[in-house]
């Protein structure tokens, strides 16, 4: 029994420790990487394995309790949300036309984009103009 | 019927383990808010009978999740690398995923997979590709995410052709 609580103990203790770790070595790149896209990359290391190691740490300190269901149900949420987070942030830069060095094919299929909308925009408002 | 049946039990379970209270009162508290859901939820239904498919098997995604949870170690530690090195990150490269999913759901689990695996960011999804950008782009990094594609196909039911 006493083995038992050393093993947990031991255990938890080093998923929590490496989860900081983690979550340190995350916000180290979000500070050092020079520019937007590179910082997002460092911020899915907190995301994912920072996340992962803490929740599944302080499960394993929960033992067979409604504490670890519930930490579970959140790790499941963060699971799912983080990497949407991360995608709707670097989605949005995208579409304010904020783009990284070396990518100019994408960068014309935007502005392609962009003009196909005017171009829709303005048969609507000619359209509206001669029903007036 | 059934399916409110299913839904009430389920919104049950949830209640009590997030609860953990066992007294009389918080127990009737409990019931109505499951009954009142219940009650919103059916009245929704009626607005529009759109019902929500999973196309993705059970089995086949816990044996994707568990080759998932491996990719994310090694890509934390490629990234760690890389954060620790000194260096700035020379390679970083936007490029095009060919998306082979045909149901919703399967894609949004790829481009899901791409953007939890540290070092891919899936930037924008298109008709049949995605845009990722990735931190340090090598040789094998094109072949990695096919492959991860390949998965993510398996885990599709076959009947999956509601793409909408």
């Amino acid at each position: 029994m006493i083995a038992l609580d050393w093993f947990v103990e031991i255990a938890s203790w080093i998923a929590i420790v490496m989860g900081s770790a983690f979550m340190l070595i995350g916000a180290v790149g979000t500070l050092r990487f020079p520019d937007f896209w590179s910082r997002v990359h460092a911020v899915s290391v907190t995301d994912s394995a920072g996340m992962l190691l803490l929740t599944l740490g302080m499960c394993i300190q929960g033992g067979f309790t409604l504490v670890t269901v519930k930490l579970i149900i959140i790790g499941v949420f963060l699971f799912i949300t983080g990497p949407t987070a991360t995608h709707a942030v670097a989605n949005a830069a995208l579409v304010s036309g904020f783009l990284p060095k070396g990518a100019d094919k994408v960068r014309r299929k935007i502005s392609a984009k962009e003009t196909d909308k005017k171009k829709v925009k303005k048969k609507k408002t000619t359209t509206l103009k001669r029903k007036l | 019927m059934i399916r409110g049946v299913i839904a009430a039990m389920g919104l049950a379970i949830l209640w009590l383990l997030m609860s953990g209270l066992y007294k009389t009162l918080i127990l009737i508290f409990g019931a109505l808010s499951v009954l009142l859901t219940i009650f919103i939820i059916s009245r929704m239904d009626k607005v529009d009978g759109h019902k929500l498919g999973y196309d993705i098997g059970v089995l086949a995604t816990i044996k994707y999740l568990v080759w998932l949870f491996v990719e994310i170690a090694k890509s934390n530690w490629a990234v760690t690398k890389v954060i620790l090195s000194g260096q700035t990150p020379e390679q970083q490269k936007m490029f095009e995923v060919p998306v082979n999913q045909k149901s919703e759901i399967a894609q949004v689990v790829f481009a899901n997979s791409i953007t939890l695996t540290p070092g891919t960011v899936t930037v924008e999804s298109e008709d049949d590709n995605f845009i990722v950008h990735a931190l340090d782009f090598g040789d094998g990094d094109m072949e990695a995410l096919t492959d991860m594609d390949a998965r993510v196909c398996a885990i599709e039911t076959g009947n999956a052709g509601s793409k909408q």
